[in-house]
């Protein structure tokens, strides 16, 4: 299983030594796509913890019933500020830019993006628009109270730092654009000889049907950011009820962007997944080409439903039906998906290593995500459901269960190519515990809350709905705490870790042929394919 | 068999095919960039229609032609340069450009001019004869400004752009060889003239 | 990636002239429309007019012709986003 030619031979540390430049400029200027993955994780792991923070003192508000903890106009900051920072900070960018950009190259077998400087600026596009954001925090007259979303016309009226807010908004979508852009033409262009599209793994299809999301869609929130300052600094009147501008019209500009970004950010996710099941099944993928397509097809159908965002907003009925129906229709190429991998473990030898175990649960997680989905598309529920905690929860299902337990099993299946270093296993599935258990106890409560009636982006809650939010909040701390626990845990494997072989997973793509850590150049040789990817049996091709 | 990775590189021989693709994604984000502007358009002209005809009756049709004139030239010699540098012929190539360049500033110009009529008669958001008109005649204006303000900014852009090629093509940096570069920024400029092409009818000739 | 790359063909001279005349030709068509006609032959003049020229420089000018089919369907997925977002906006729009 493991090619003994690659990875026998450690060159230094790879390339975290090498590199035109040493130190912090080495890696402030690197155009190295492996760098700058890795500038990446650490700066949106910093803004996740922020975000995390700011959500555990939302959950101290709603503990602190006679009086709240903090006033209402701060508690509207709260959740403005968690939404920012989590979707444009950390989800967003997610696993495209952290793992995208470290293994989209080397799993087809190039050295590099097909733009790397551009791909540098994509980062400092993000810092940027990180630090714009932060500036926007403590300038004027306070951070935007708005909600993440911004909806006008009180987008357009209140005193809060909304413009400088919606443009660090605005450049961070270039940085999203950028990446789309180069992974796009990088796949177009860069295969090794051998690589045709029907042998990528599946990791690149999905970040393949991700980038064009980034690239049609993002322009739409880009132009309607800009139309937000527009009518702030001059009053074109676009949004604004006083002049004849329909708000209803934002909403849809707004969704149009906003519900495929939701794409953006599920479907690498589902890429990394399609990666670590077979590895650990030591079984071929059930059905690449379903997987494969179906990743573009949640990228067509999901700019077709944004307006289930907006069923209560005064949509036409008209609409609001013709919506309905399309949200129902981009279940199923998801739901392909989750059939495949529950096909694919049948007869495989399976494995349970931590990646798997958060892999299976990204699988669990995703699918209560998903169909809270499907209950809420429906026109009748909705208008009970809509902002209500049972949105909330919805969404923590398939962003945080989704994506974010994506994001931590792709970090455990890939953190020792990554890093060369091996963490504690055993405490790895020791933090599963309270994560798992501290996340059902927090999300599911939140669903139940929002059946109840609970509102979302409340400071404050009648008495009656108390008791859930004592267990949510304690649901929440459980659940903080094994994440400390998670991380903690990579942390010290950073300093202490044992070093780790090229291949600990017995995996079959083309990064595992290199070593860990792989060198600047990826490959010592330039790859070329012959046969099919996931190919662990290769006489029963299975 | 297996070459050298280093040897396969693109910090070697150039991949013009890759170039050229990346900046046609790039166009495609301004498209959809503007595209959401097109979507505010078609939407509020059939919420206002007679509002939107109304509103086209106080700008300068001759104005607009004109520019139109001015961009669908300057599209001809920028087509033109990239033929002539191609061809080898050096000196019509940088002619072209340099009329591109002259075209796209008369462009800018002619539209300094326009707005400083529109403001100097009041007709401008919050501006005094714009507050007297119907709310859809308003919308009317905000979509006006911002479009034909975005449009302007590309245009500066591109100016700014060509400039460089044109420096790149004294320099020799952009060759008969090695010519993406040229290539793509006449691309570019050719979208912000299409641009224009559906701002022309959707601003100019609504009324 | 081959090493020898193609490069697609020159664009003549001359088509390039003629592709300009037939859009100043065009747009004087459409002006003209505007001004004397009725209004919707001159919204009817607008939505085929208008795309035709934006045709002509995209399959002439940015050399779109000569291009790979992928990049041309590139192009029609870029245009055809951007009007399923017009549509399904208007589904809203036209009922309210």
């Amino acid at each position: 299983m493991t090619n003994s030619a690659a990875g026998s031979v450690p060159v230094a540390r790879g390339y975290l030594e090498q590199g035109k430049r040493k130190g912090i400029p080495g890696w402030l200027l690197s155009t190295d796509h492996k760098r700058i993955g890795v500038l990446y994780l650490g700066t949106m792991l910093t803004f996740f913890f922020v975000a995390v923070l700011i959500g555990v003192l939302m959950r101290i508000e709603q503990l602190t019933l006679n009086p709240p903890l903090f006033a209402a106009q701060t508690y509207n900051a709260f959740f403005t500020l968690h939404g920012v920072i989590m979707i444009f900070l950390f989800v967003l960018p997610g696993l495209s830019a952290v793992f995208g950009n470290f293994f989209l190259p080397i799993m087809i077998g190039a050295e590099d993006v097909a733009f790397p400087r551009l791909n540098l600026a994509s980062w400092y596009f993000f810092i940027t628009g990180a630090l714009l954001a932060v500036v926007a925090l403590f300038t004027g007259n306070g951070p935007p109270d708005t909600g993440w979303t911004f909806y006008a016309p009180f987008s357009i009226r209140t005193g809060t730092n909304v413009t400088l807010g919606v443009f660090a908004a605005f450049v961070l979508g270039f940085s999203s654009i950028l990446t789309g852009l180069n992974f796009i033409t990088t796949v177009h262009r860069m295969r090794a000889p051998g690589m045709h599209w029907h042998r990528m793994p599946l990791f690149i299809w999905s970040l393949y049907a991700t980038a064009w999301i980034q690239v049609l869609a993002t322009p739409i929130l880009g132009i309607t950011l800009l139309l937000v300052i527009a009518e702030r600094l001059f009053g074109i009147g676009v949004f604004d009820p006083a002049k004849g501008g329909d708000p209803i019209l934002y909403q849809h500009l707004f969704w149009i962007y906003s519900h495929p970004a939701v794409y953006i950010m599920i479907v690498p996710a589902m890429g990394a997944i399609s990666e670590i099941i077979p590895t650990f099944a030591h079984r071929t993928i059930f059905g690449y080409k379903a997987i494969a397509y179906s990743s573009m097809a949640i990228a067509a159908l999901g700019s077709l439903v944004w307006g289930h965002h907006m069923f209560t907003s005064g949509m036409a009925d008209q609409a609001n039906a013709v919506f309905s129906l399309l949200t129902f229709l981009v279940a199923v190429p998801s739901a392909i998906k989750v059939f495949n991998w529950t096909a694919t473990l049948y007869k495989g030898s399976i494995e349970l290593k931590p990646a798997m175990l958060y892999a299976l649960t990204f699988i669990f997680l995703f699918a209560i995500g998903g169909l809270t989905g499907v209950i809420q598309g429906a026109l009748n529920v909705n208008v009970h459901l809509h902002d209500t905690y049972w949105i909330v929860g919805h969404f923590h299902y398939v962003m945080f269960g989704g994506t974010g337990v994506g994001f931590l099993a792709a970090l455990l299946y890939w953190f020792p190519k990554m890093f060369g270093k091996m963490y504690n296993q055993t405490m790895a599935v020791v933090a599963w515990f309270p994560i798992f258990i501290g996340f059902n106890i927090f999300y599911f409560t939140m669903l139940v809350l929002g059946y109840m009636g609970m509102p979302r982006r409340y400071f404050t809650h009648l008495p009656q709905y108390h008791e859930a939010h004592v267990i949510a909040s304690i649901g929440a701390f459980i659940m903080v705490f094994g994440l400390l626990l998670f991380f903690g845990n990579l942390l010290a494997a950073l300093w202490k870790g044992k070093t780790a072989e090229a291949n600990p997973w017995g995996g079959v793509t083309l990064e595992w042929q290199t070593s860990s850590p792989p060198p600047l150049e990826n490959f010592e040789t330039r790859p070329e394919i012959h046969g099919r990817p996931y190919a662990f049996n290769p006489e029963t091709n299975r | 068999m297996s070459k050298p990775a280093a040897a396969l590189t693109h910090t070697g021989p150039k991949d013009y095919q890759g170039a050229k693709l990346g900046m046609w994604i790039f166009l495609f984000t301004e498209l959809l960039l503007f595209g959401g502007l097109f979507i505010l358009y078609s939407s509020y002209r059939a919420i206002y229609p007679h509002d939107f005809h109304e509103g086209g009756r106080h700008l300068n049709v001759v104005l607009g032609v004109v520019n139109t004139v001015f961009l669908l030239t300057s599209s001809l010699t920028v087509a033109v340069s990239i033929s002539a540098l191609r061809k080898g012929n050096r000196r019509l190539t940088l002619q072209c450009l340099g009329a591109t360049i002259v075209l796209g500033i008369l462009f800018l110009a002619n539209k300094y001019i326009e707005w400083s009529e529109e403001i100097r008669r009041g007709i401008y958001p919050n501006g005094p004869e714009l507050e007297k008109l119907p709310n859809g005649e308003k919308i009317f204006y905000g979509l006006y400004y911002s479009m034909t303000g975005l449009h302007g900014l590309h245009v500066l852009a591109g100016v700014v752009v060509l400039t460089v090629m044109l420096a790149f093509v004294i320099k020799n940096r952009v060759t008969a060889a090695d010519y993406v570069k040229l290539e793509n920024a006449g691309l570019y400029w050719h979208l912000v003239d299409v641009i224009w092409i559906f701002l022309l009818p959707m601003l100019y000739l609504a009324a | 990636m081959e090493p020898a790359q193609e490069h697609s063909p020159i664009s003549p001279y001359q088509t390039l002239v003629q592709v300009w005349l037939v859009l100043l030709l065009l747009t004087a068509i459409l002006v003209f429309v505007s001004t004397k006609y009725h209004e919707a032959l001159s919204v009817w003049a607008m939505l085929t007019l208008t795309p035709l020229k934006a045709g002509l420089v995209f399959y002439y000018f940015m050399h779109l012709k000569y291009e790979k089919p992928f990049l041309k369907t590139m192009v029609l997925i870029a245009i055809a986003a951007l009007l399923i977002f017009i549509g399904l906006t208007f589904l809203d729009i036209l009922q309210r």
